[in-house]
């Protein structure tokens, strides 16, 4: 392989930067609300079990929230660093969504953090209580707009061009574009289990060193069944954010089911080494006549295929196979949370091939919500803004080796904060509470120290 | 009436800057202050800013969020002029927040490494900011003049925030620790005094275009109100220093409050020295405004939110009133 190019160099950059901060988010928005349910249960009940549940988990929110934000922070310089054009062509349009997100979410949900961690001892429950709510609140208006920005990059609309700029003619059009609303509700969906998954796991962590740890079976009865209910709506979700797409998006859509040439009747490959160079799949395992009943609920209906795209194509191969991780996950998910919530059912005592199973499914959410994020984002190429920007226009003139010397950096980085970040969740997990929690407002001998 | 909206935004963006600066700048003060003090210390230390961090580092965002959608030409070529310091300015900012929550769950060396790289990430992100401010006042010009320049200003700036931190400090701590506090900040105002004076004589030196709006006649008398300022007050907060490392009590927050003053003051000087540029003798203003359209839209959600931001961002300051005291979240 010869050396990487500016654009290349500059793509795997923000790809790994976005690919990074992702993996937080997807945790925290589904998260903020679980904390609100651990929450209101103890305000519910008074029972401190629930309190030390809270408090457990209000700190794997804090640091999945600390790193979110510092990820986030660079994204928002990596807009101007990486993509000069990006933000001249369509700045008009991306630069006001973002500022909303920072006006009306970041700022709640970072002031109103520190009052969830900090402050119980020093306002009444019920301030503590609304600014729990509050912060998953504000995660969530971040997800709004920040998907409000990507899904009009998917599919852009409300816009109209003046001296080669884009403009907003339509705000609302701009934001509720024609696959927002699939792509919010599939991404709150994904966060939903990916919080599930990591609340069941660590409990499961948790019960494998201390079988006695009755909290602990409560939060992975929460985690398995939030799962098992929210699995089967996702892969209802998943199928009509897959037929929006293919009515704005086809090529995508062509991508994810390895089609090279339109076709009457068109196959579902199930598995295929898709062959760029003659555009045919090798070893081929395949449904004959499924997509296009998938897709058009016609076995005969036509699909397109990818030559009917060129020039504008996306690679097959990794859209191929990142569509197949995430489906194979998520079906796996399903099967797990349905298993679990069967043995559970009844407050039944989890058998512990099952804890060992759900601590191995813990991190199960960030490979579906990555691969889930490969097909959308790898489907849209070559374009950066469907139809109106390409990637390879708005890279900057950054040269190659501080481009490669910065990725060295943050790889770096990353790889000390990820190993980090998961040796310490399942430390805490492990890791039993011998404090007594203390409830909101009260002062103890503790809080005066 | 028609409004000048790149005008407005250029305040804006400028209040937001400097609410960062101000803000996470104590913070990233008290984070460099970290190898002065003893472990128990530490922990003090890093719970006076615990409730608040998150919060100082928006405003960082949200400058950076209206540079980009007030002015998304000038984004992409300060951005691209300043790479460098802004990936290590990132990568001081990650590893610090990330301390933030790692060190209080580590024990042994772990607990030593992640104290340790919470006061590297802040060294890194306040020096980091120093060189980017060097850079963007001198026009992105290279060569070993400005490259001298450059590590100058960074280390004036962590010494400015080291006053910061060293003041609120001063504030939200007492005993030993506050005592350590007061030598600290006397340290930070001897550097922040010397690093003000090296900047308004340097930035006119390099640039034609500072040197000549700062010795236009007329307006060098009106100008100078701006240093003489800013002497008084560093006059001001040294007697209080004293006056407080003498055993008196009241007047804690008066070194925080006049080195705010003195860092509003040097950043209207700074405004001054700029305006109309928004890149110095490249792009103005005006000519790096994003369209109305997108600017009307911002601007009526800045309006509507931003007075709320205030009142919540008061209310949290409120809760945690008073001194700060180690383990309240562990």
């Amino acid at each position: 392989m010869d050396t990487l190019d500016a654009t290349a160099i500059a793509r795997i950059q923000f790809g790994l930067n976005i690919g990074f901060h992702i993996l937080f988010p997807a945790i925290t928005i589904a998260l903020g609300w679980i904390l609100v349910g651990f929450r209101v249960q103890y305000a519910r009940t008074g029972n401190p079990e629930w309190l030390a549940t809270y408090q457990r988990w209000t700190k794997v929110f804090a640091l999945s929230f600390a790193m979110g934000v510092v990820t986030g922070i660079v994204m928002s310089f990596q807009f101007g660093t990486n993509w000069p054009g990006y933000m001249n062509k369509v700045g008009n349009i991306a630069g006001p969504l973002l500022a909303y997100e920072v006006l009306t979410a970041f700022f709640l949900e970072a002031t109103f953090l520190g009052v969830m961690l900090f402050g119980m001892r020093r306002v009444p429950g019920w301030v503590h209580l609304l600014a729990t709510v509050l912060v998953a609140v504000g995660t969530t208006i971040s997800a709004f707009w920040i998907l409000a920005l990507n899904s009009w990059m998917h599919t852009p609309a409300g816009h109209v061009i003046a001296d080669g700029e884009l403009i907003a003619g339509n705000w609302w059009e701009v934001i509720f574009n024609p696959s927002f609303p699939y792509r919010l509700t599939h991404m709150l969906l994904a966060s939903g289990l990916t919080a599930a998954f990591l609340v069941a796991g660590l409990s499961a962590w948790r019960l494998l060193k201390a079988a006695d740890d009755t909290a602990a079976k409560k939060t992975l009865r929460t985690g398995v069944l939030i799962a098992f209910v929210l699995a089967p709506v996702q892969i209802f979700m998943g199928d009509l954010h897959g037929l929006n797409t293919l009515e704005h998006q086809p090529a995508k859509i062509a991508a994810v089911e390895a089609l090279w040439q339109t076709e009457h009747g068109a196959p579902l490959v199930l598995f295929a080494i898709p062959n760029e160079a003659t555009r045919t799949n090798d070893f081929a395992i395949e449904i004959p006549k499924g997509a296009s009943l998938i897709l058009r609920h016609d076995r005969d209906a036509e699909i397109k295929g990818i030559e009917a795209f060129a020039p504008n194509t996306p690679p097959v191969a990794p859209v191929f196979f990142a569509f197949r991780v995430m489906v194979g996950v998520g079906m796996l998910m399903l099967l797990v949370s349905a298993v679990g919530t069967w043995r559970l059912r009844g407050n039944r005592t989890p058998p512990r091939w099952l804890l060992w199973i759900f601590a191995g499914f813990t991190f199960s959410g960030w490979v579906a919500t990555l691969a889930g994020w490969l097909v959308t984002e790898i489907g849209r190429q070559p374009w950066l803004v469907t139809g109106v920007l390409r990637t390879a226009d708005a890279v900057g003139a950054v040269s190659e080796a501080k481009l490669g010397a910065s990725l060295t950096g943050y790889i770096i980085t990353y790889s000390i904060m990820l190993i980090a970040y998961v040796v310490v969740l399942t430390h805490l997990a492990g890791s039993g509470s011998t404090k007594a929690p203390v409830g909101p407002g009260s002062i103890t001998a503790e809080g005066l120290l | 009436m028609t409004l000048d909206l790149p005008l407005i935004f250029t305040g804006l963006m400028g209040l937001a800057i400097l609410a960062y600066v101000v803000l996470d700048g104590y913070d990233l003060g008290v984070g460099m202050l970290m190898p002065a003090a003893d472990e128990n210390e530490h922990n003090v230390m890093v719970a006076s800013i615990g409730p608040f961090w998150d919060a100082n580092e928006t405003w960082l965002v949200l400058g950076v969020g209206i540079l980009l959608v007030a002015f998304p030409v000038a984004h992409g070529v300060i951005l691209g002029a300043l790479y460098l310091p802004t990936v290590a300015m990132l990568i001081g900012l990650m590893f610090r927040g990330a301390a933030f929550e790692f060190r209080i769950k580590a024990e042994g060396w772990h607990r030593e490494l992640w104290n340790w790289l919470f006061w590297f990430g802040s060294f890194l992100a306040s020096f980091a900011q120093g060189i980017m401010l060097a850079r963007y006042i001198t026009g992105f010009h290279s060569g070993f003049g400005y490259f001298i320049f450059s590590i100058i200003v960074g280390g004036a700036l962590c010494g400015s925030y080291v006053l910061l931190g060293a003041t609120w400090l001063i504030i939200k701590t007492d005993g030993l620790l506050q005592k350590k506090a007061l030598a600290w900040a006397k340290w930070g105002l001897i550097w922040t005094t010397l690093a003000i004076a090296v900047v308004s004589v340097v930035t006119p030196l390099v640039s034609e275009t500072v040197r000549h709006k700062w010795f236009d006649f007329p307006h060098t008398l009106a100008l100078m109100l701006l240093p003489a300022a800013s002497t008084a007050i560093i006059a001001y907060v040294g007697i209080t220093l004293r006056r407080l490392s003498r055993g008196s009590s009241t007047q804690e927050w008066i070194p925080f409050a006049g080195s705010v003053a003195m860092f509003a003051l040097a950043f209207a000087g700074l405004a001054y020295s700029l305006f109309p540029y928004i890149v110095i003798d490249r792009l103005t203003i005006w000519e790096a405004a994003a369209h109305p359209s997108s600017l009307k839209f911002v601007l009526v959600g800045v309006l509507v939110v931003v007075p709320l931001i205030i009142l919540y961002t008061a209310f949290s300051y409120r809760v945690f009133w008073g001194k700060a005291r180690a383990g309240l979240y562990e």
